[in-house]
């Protein structure tokens, strides 16, 4: 017990720690006093209607922008004043929600600068060739998201469910300990839908995610644990299950969820 | 003799020359034809044309190319890279000989040269930390800024810049017993440098750093996102177009023989972009492209001018024009016309061949 305090207090319990985050755009409250954490390798909804603030804490918990007030904590270290590329630096990744691809370079390209983007030698001189290690990993996370069959194609000639697809490859770069994604689903097709909850139940154990996403049937098969939004605050939390038989959840999502 | 010299040759130096065999193969013919061009025109030019038409292009071209560099690849539209190449140029005139002993402190010139480089790409990357946390329009102002206030310092300060006159008599160094200000010397020393900052360019495109460069200029947020610091991305690309800019201003001193507040006044500096702009900002041929029609314009245009019973002070009226017509038919300079119409001349080439195929049959 008086362990399990100590480890709460230096904060390495938990993979990401929201305490408080409050953001405002002008007069408007997208998140008020958030406060939530999770565990190393947990696989999380987060649910809620337009505008309940959930990409808004994407947002915060990236460095996109900064909250107004509260702290965001990373595997224990407060990252809240870090700047984006620090905290992905540290094993944090994002998709997004609409995706934000290089549409001019191939697919392989895209991957390989998100592999760069996360080692050494982002400021290489020396142009990368075939048996450049990060062009193998590049190789790999293309299997992965089953894009093998358009490695050499050009980003604006893709489908737009295979372009969802490279946005998850993107946020896989290198050694990530926690990724955030921003609607993975939205847009695609059943098959696709089906090839995507693969693609999730097939990464890392020890590879935690947070998953935003509308259609409670993909997020309760990929989750561990779901967080209901309403409004810029947390609504509920709870395993799957609870979530979906909640009463309270079922007027919100069935009930039109207005106020 | 070829095969028993390859007979001869060590496995390791046939598969190097292989490489650069194969590398050699994939250079496109027609820039086999344009270096070729470019290493024969003394044979056939006289002196004013090398030196006035073709080594002054180069060198603008040069220090185009360090905005084409920032532009087209990093997004950023400095108006600082003519001042970099005055403050080369200044350090060059100060650190080694001019006409004026009392500054010059006669280094030799590879100390001189160095120094120059150095402390004009160190002023590229000052300009540049302030200007990255700006965007578009504001990073324009903000360069134009700085230019303008070098140029306003250096016409009061007479004690490091010798004021409004600034410094005549700075040559280049006779080396190899060559005199490198002769028109045919000039016209290769400034094709040399040309052409290294084209092929440094084109290949920093594709490496990752330049990879990066464009990522940063077409979605900065999602390199953010992928572990990259867009502002130090930035502020490299304005060490390398600094190294660029540096070269060319010193060439250009040396090839007027004078480094004064006029080189980099407001006019010079904006005739960079506008160089930049008519040849293309897009793609690092543009700026040497650009820097020709500029020159030819701006010497020629005067005895065209005059020819029509025209004052010659207006030959900037025919650069303008110019600018004009080509920004109105192409946003992507003469490169941009070039692509436009070069698929369609070959497509209908072919179909020209096919008929005469028919025909023949």
């Amino acid at each position: 017990m008086s362990e399990q305090s100590l480890k709460q207090d230096i904060g390495t319990e938990y993979a990401l720690e929201l305490r408080g985050v409050t953001k405002q755009f002008g007069a408007l409250n997208a998140l008020t006093d958030i406060t939530m954490s999770i565990r190393p390798g947990e696989r999380r909804a987060v649910l809620g209607s337009n505008g309940a603030g959930k990409t808004t804490l994407f947002n915060c918990i990236t460095g996109d922008f900064p909250p107004t007030s509260g702290s965001v904590m990373f595997f224990g270290e407060d990252v809240t004043a870090f700047p984006a590329h620090e905290r992905i630096r540290r094993g944090l990744r994002r998709t997004y929600q609409i995706s934000l691809l290089f549409d001019g370079l191939t697919v392989r390209d895209n991957v390989y600068l998100a592999c760069r983007g996360v080692s050494r030698g982002r400021f290489s001189m020396r142009r990368a060739n075939g048996d450049d290690a990060l062009m193998h990993a590049a190789e790999n996370l293309i299997d992965i998201v089953h894009l093998d069959d358009v490695r050499e194609a050009t980003v604006s000639d893709l489908s737009y469910g295979q372009q969802r697809q490279l946005e998850i490859a993107l946020a896989l770069a290198g050694a990530p300990r926690l990724v955030l994604l921003d609607e993975p689903a939205a847009g695609l097709s059943p098959s696709e839908r089906k090839d995507l909850v693969s693609i999730l139940g097939r990464l890392p154990t020890h590879m935690g995610y947070v998953i935003i996403e509308h259609d409670m049937d993909v997020a309760l098969r990929v989750a561990d644990r779901v967080t209901m939004m309403h409004n810029g605050k947390i609504f509920k939390d709870g395993a799957p299950e609870e979530i979906e038989n909640d009463p309270e959840v079922q007027a919100l999502y069935l009930g039109g969820g207005h106020d | 003799m070829a095969q028993s010299e390859t007979v001869s040759a060590t496995d390791a130096t046939k598969a190097r020359k292989s490489e650069l065999g194969r590398k050699l193969a994939t250079v496109p013919a027609n820039v086999w034809f344009v270096a070729i061009i470019l290493l024969l025109v003394p044979t056939f030019t006289g002196d004013f044309v090398q030196y006035q038409v073709f080594g002054w292009s180069f060198v603008l071209g040069l220090i185009s190319l360090s905005l084409m560099f920032l532009a087209g690849y990093g997004g950023m539209v400095s108006l600082v890279q003519m001042t970099v190449a005055a403050v080369a140029g200044y350090c060059v005139a100060i650190f080694g000989t001019s006409g004026v002993a009392e500054i010059s402190m006669g280094w030799p010139w590879y100390l001189s040269v160095i120094a120059a480089i150095l402390i004009a790409t160190l002023f590229c990357v000052a300009t540049g930390a302030l200007a990255v946390r700006t965007e578009g329009i504001y990073t324009i102002m903000i360069t134009l800024a700085i230019a303008s206030a070098f140029f306003y310092f250096t016409r009061q300060n007479y004690t490091i810049f010798n004021g409004f006159t600034g410094f005549n008599g700075v040559l280049p160094p006779h080396l190899f017993g060559i005199d490198w200000r002769s028109p045919t010397a000039f016209y290769y020393l400034s094709l040399f440098w040309a052409a290294a900052g084209y092929f440094a360019v084109v290949y920093v495109s594709r490496t990752p750093f330049g990879l990066a460069l464009q990522g940063v200029r077409d979605n900065p947020r999602r390199m953010a996102a992928l572990g990259y610091s867009v502002n130090a991305h930035r502020i490299a690309a304005y060490a390398f177009a600094g190294v660029l800019a540096a070269v060319g201003g010193i060439l250009l001193t040396w090839s007027n023989g004078q480094i004064s507040p006029g080189t980099a006044a407001v006019g010079p500096v904006i005739d960079i972009l506008v160089i930049a702009v008519i040849g293309g900002i897009n793609t690092p041929i543009g700026p040497f492209i650009g820097a020709l029609i500029y020159v030819v314009l701006r010497t020629y245009a005067l005895d065209f001018l005059v020819a029509l019973n025209l004052s010659g002070e207006r030959f900037k009226l025919l650069v303008g024009l110019g600018f004009l017509i080509i920004v109105y038919w192409s946003p992507d300079g003469v490169c941009g016309l070039w692509n436009k119409f070069a698929p369609k001349l070959r497509l209908k080439r072919k179909e020209n061949a096919s008929t005469e195929g028919k025909t023949d049959v």
